[in-house]
């Protein structure tokens, strides 16, 4: 992620507004984040689908990969609420 | 992930720049945050996927998975917090 100055117009007064500023943050960070996933998923989804490359993906790959995938993201989410559940319950405790 | 460092260098020549200024810092900050706990779930989700996930991909997640999930995140984090506090006293006894 680059300097965020160069990216916003400033106005008359130079001066960069807030909101503006927090969206693009705010964007940049769910790029990021889809890009993250999308790596992981990827790499997981290749070992477990794609025995020995062919020269083709076949059907069978193909099913395999869009069955993967969904499963990914089920299990991202699962992680994503025991994590989060965790994590409020060590502050209750604090 | 981003780094946004800690220290956000703004000219601030008035007052109301300067509160511009502290407040976007703690919005980021606040972003910085959410960031932080998405990237520990991927890296949850990267482990526990080869923990817990059958060899072959199926139609949805069955309860078994699903708890192991839980459970595998649960005990990565326990064992992070074991591996912490023992390390600290091995450095605090002066071994390394």
């Amino acid at each position: 992620m680059d300097n965020f100055g160069s990216d916003f117009p400033s106005g008359s007064s130079g001066k960069m507004d807030t909101g503006t500023i927090m969206e693009q943050v705010k964007v940049q960070i769910a790029v990021a984040n889809a890009q993250e996933l999308l790596q992981r998923m990827t790499d997981k989804c290749f070992k477990k689908c794609i025995g020995k490359p062919g020269s083709t993906l076949d059907n069978s790959e193909q099913k395999c990969i869009a069955m993967c995938m969904d499963r990914y993201m089920d299990a991202w989410n699962t992680v994503s609420r025991t994590y989060n559940s965790r994590l409020q319950r060590e502050r209750a405790r604090i | 992930m981003a780094d946004f460092g800690s220290s956000f260098d703004m000219p601030s020549s008035s007052s109301s720049e300067t509160a511009d200024a502290a407040e976007l810092q703690r919005l980021i900050a606040v972003e910085q945050q959410k960031a932080q706990f998405q990237a520990q779930v991927h890296n949850f989700t990267d482990v526990c996927w080869d923990k817990c996930m059958p060899d072959k991909p199926s139609s949805k997640l069955d309860s078994r998975t699903e708890t192991c999930l839980a459970s595998c995140v649960e005990r990565f984090i326990d064992t992070t917090l074991s591996i912490t506090n023992r390390f600290t006293q091995m450095v605090q006894k002066g071994a390394h």
